[in-house]
């Protein structure tokens, strides 16, 4: 690729970059890239195999096992063993054979194309927008829908209004119903009730993709609350299996959360602006995009396994297709590039991870500069003020926030 | 769940309509398979069903193999226990095999060179074919115990259902022996008194390798000519020369009177095709690899209902979308798969790294080898299973 020499210089955390720098960094990476696909291979398609048949077997036994549910250790153990079943399928699985990790293999069976898991949302609708438009569009403030879903705050250039004040809540909420906020996110719900709102009707393909997605809930809410359970009833167990379904699912969904969570949430990944992507953005500069906008979590190889290898977020971003379980294997390789360039590799355990991302969520549901500004003296007459923000008109609130802003960056610089 | 596999196991409910039940039986193994697809979503019962018997009726047509007896250096004979669907097939016919080789799914057709047996097994030969990624893994490395994928039996060579009255010729050239010996071995069953001769028949078998060690199953040929039940004429190209039509004249005098049948490489095939064309006389062929896909830079792709040209430095994508293909497509950029077509045969290039993607027919999969529209180059005369509109 020519570079014109009129483009504009970089900013911000890659400033000290140079076009030619970027150019060369994106070519190591696709030379990481090539070394696993040129060693791809059998101990490879044994390890998918070998994923998925564990997975099977842990479910087919923890539901057998939760036949006999009304005795507790049998409710216990097929809860674990179940919540654990349904999390593989969902992480390490699911997640990554919908990405073409596994395609390569020419496997009828375990291909991108037919796949399907157990979560509300529909394998077509999740590949659409998790691997188009939020592996395409990672983090460009307005274009990625995952940046805070649609239904938060979680950067500093997105408007702050009065209901980002509820954010934390539903941010918990959603936690707790995951699969179906990631179905009603696929479906761009929200959007579409608006537009619903202003008279506009949703489209005919719409339409046919929330049919489809409420066939997926109704198949996957009948085998948790009502066949398995019947089942059960033949050894009276059927309300204990209702619930260690349930639980089953909760599990599932806080875990899933917080993964996730942890990709782009925590403070000081990065998030770009529309504006500032390159109309033709090369890869070397996508490849840095991917690089700043995503967080790692370190810890064991349990837990990489458990979080679907989403614990080496930055390496699938960069990679989103190469098979999970040689992420492991290329971190170093690629987190000596973030060193030679100068970049900042973010990576952390779980729950500093999680607590980072959940700290995000609570300081933005507030006005940019109220937390920096607000101490124990001031408390009262800053409430005041964020009271006035929210019941007062738009040039009130703007005034304010404008006041909350300057304050927050005089504080910052009495204390340096 | 473990219901679910009691019920579905039964083989009511596994061959529906194919056995006349009582109209309540049938309605009720409808229903409990409904019930055990509705406990195993978003996975198919049979997901479930496959990890305890791959074998069993109503799967997916696999086998496991039973033996591998090695016959010359190069070749083995692999005996599969077929799948319980598996249904009978004709000597001469031939089977698509599906195997992992490094990971990756290949399939590859293959002579049965037995008649259906007693036991019930099936067996293939394979001959390690020099750089050959399949036959080199069914030869050394595949081991008892595997699960293979299989396909029905196809292939029209075969002998008439009436032998009567027939003289035959049969051609075979190096592994292309393969299909004979499975005719032969189902004319002339081997005991341990001999060779069983039901009818007295005239076979004329040409078989032609470069020596006799290079041989497959010649020791085979040998006793059934010892034996008396065909005659064999063997021509061994590294001390003899090549095989041609003048010479195969005077090896078969009566040439022009045989029903023909000739199994080997493409070079022989034509030939013979060619003379017999020219004499007017029928001539049964067979032949295992396909011609090669050329390779090149570019070339073009065929959608259904319309041929698309495409450069080699374009992908595919933006080709047949200017040429007023309705594509599916996602990130541009290879990292979506939400462009993800089936190529049924040709070969495309990776425009991030150069590789080579090629399906042959019959080679891949039933459903193709998938690409990448948006990032593949074509590299040859490509078809893809897609409407052009």
């Amino acid at each position: 690729m020519t570079i014109a020499p009129d483009a504009p210089a970089y900013t911000g955390p890659i400033a000290h970059l140079t076009r030619e720098d970027v150019e060369q960094l994106g070519r190591e990476l696709d030379a990481i890239r090539q070394e696993v696909i040129d060693t791809r291979g059998e101990r490879d398609a044994a390890y998918i195999h070998k994923v998925i048949k564990v997975q099977r077997s842990l479910e087919l036994g923890s539901r057998a096992v939760l036949l006999a549910s009304i005795f507790p250790p049998a409710f216990v153990v097929g809860t674990v063993g179940l919540s654990i079943a349904k999390i593989l399928d969902n992480m390490e699985i699911g997640h990554n054979i919908m990405h073409g990790q596994w395609d390569w293999m020419r496997d009828p069976k375990i291909h991108s194309t037919v796949w399907e898991w157990d979560n509300a949302s529909t394998a077509e609708g999740w590949k659409h927008s998790h691997n188009e438009l939020h592996h395409t569009y990672t983090n460009i403030v307005g274009k990625d829908n995952d940046l805070g879903w649609g239904i938060m705050r979680v950067d500093e250039e997105q408007p702050w209004t009065p209901s980002s004040l509820f954010q934390p809540a539903m941010n918990f909420i959603n936690m707790c119903i995951f699969e179906y906020g990631i179905a009603a996110y696929d479906l761009e719900l929200g959007r579409v009730l608006r537009q619903k709102k202003k008279g506009r009707r949703p489209s005919a393909e719409w339409e046919m993709a929330a049919k489809k997605t409420v066939a997926k809930i109704r198949r996957q809410a009948f085998k948790d609350y009502v066949a398995h359970p019947l089942l059960s009833m033949i050894a009276l167990s059927g309300p204990t299996t209702l619930v260690a379904n349930l639980t089953a699912n909760f599990v599932r969904n806080v875990w899933t959360h917080s993964v996730i969570m942890c990709g782009h949430f925590p403070e000081g990944v990065e998030t770009f602006e529309l504006k500032d992507i390159p109309e033709d953005e090369g890869r070397g500069d996508w490849y840095v995009r991917q690089m700043l906008g995503s967080a790692n979590i370190s810890g064991s190889k349990l837990l990489h396994i458990m979080t679907g290898n989403l614990s080496h977020q930055i390496e699938h971003h960069i990679f989103p297709d190469l098979p999970s379980n040689r992420y492991a294997e290329i971190a170093p390789k690629v987190r000596a590039l973030f060193d030679k360039y100068g970049l900042n590799y973010h990576t952390a355990p779980m729950p500093q991870q999680v607590a980072s991302a959940w700290h995000k969520v609570l300081r933005l549901s507030l006005p940019n500069g109220f937390m920096e500004s607000t101490n124990v003296r001031n408390a009262p007459s800053q409430l005041g003020k964020l009271v006035k923000a929210v019941r007062g008109d738009n040039r009130t609130r703007r005034r304010i926030l404008k006041e909350f802003e300057a304050a927050g960056a005089a504080s910052i610089g009495t204390a340096v | 769940m473990e219901s679910m596999v009691e019920m579905s196991t039964s083989p009511a409910l596994l061959a529906p309509g194919e056995v006349r039940r009582p109209a309540w039986r049938e309605r009720f193994s409808r229903k409990a398979w409904e019930v055990a697809e509705s406990i195993a979503t978003p996975l198919a019962p049979a997901d479930y069903l496959d990890m305890f018997n791959p074998l069993r009726p109503g799967a997916d047509l696999r086998g496991r193999v039973v033996k591998v007896t090695p016959e010359t250096a190069d070749a083995a004979t692999i005996e599969i226990k077929p799948g319980a669907d598996w249904r009978d097939h004709v000597p001469g016919q031939y089977v698509r095999v599906g195997v992992d080789v490094d990971g990756v799914r290949h399939w590859r057709a293959y002579s049965l060179t037995h008649g259906p047996r007693k036991d019930g097994l099936i067996s293939i030969t394979v001959k390690a074919v020099p750089g050959g990624k399949v036959s080199s893994h069914l030869v050394r490395r595949l081991s008892p115990g595997k699960i293979v994928h299989l396909e029905q039996a196809a292939g029209e060579f075969v002998l008439p259902s009436d032998l009567r009255g027939h003289k035959f010729l049969m051609v075979t050239a190096g592994s292309g022996v393969t299909p004979v010996i499975g005719m032969l071995r189902n004319l002339f069953p081997v005991t341990d008194e001999g060779v069983v001769q039901h009818q007295r028949l005239d076979v004329t078998v040409v078989h032609v390798a470069p020596s006799r060690p290079d041989s497959i199953f010649i020791r085979n040929l040998e006793s059934l000519h010892e034996a008396g039940a065909i005659r064999l004429v063997t021509r061994y190209t590294g001390s003899e020369g090549r095989l041609d039509v003048d010479t195969l004249n005077e090896l078969v005098p009566d040439l022009k009177e045989r029903r023909a049948y000739a199994c080997g490489p493409a070079g022989l095939l034509d030939t013979l095709q060619a003379w017999y064309d020219a004499e007017g006389l029928p001539l049964q062929t067979e032949q295992f690899r396909l011609a090669t896909v050329v390779t090149g830079e570019g070339g073009t792709v065929a959608f259904t209902g319309k041929t698309v040209d495409a450069p080699g430095d374009r992908p595919i994508l933006d080709a047949a979308e200017d040429a007023g293909v309705l594509m599916p497509s996602g990130c541009r950029m290879g990292i979506c798969f939400g462009c993800v077509l089936p190529m049924k045969e040709g070969a495309v290039r990776d425009l991030r790294n150069g590789e080579l993607t090629v399906a042959h027919p019959g080679e891949t999969g039933p459903e193709g080898v998938p690409i990448q529209t948006c990032i593949s180059a074509a590299a040859g005369e490509c078809v893809i299973d897609h409407p052009a509109s």
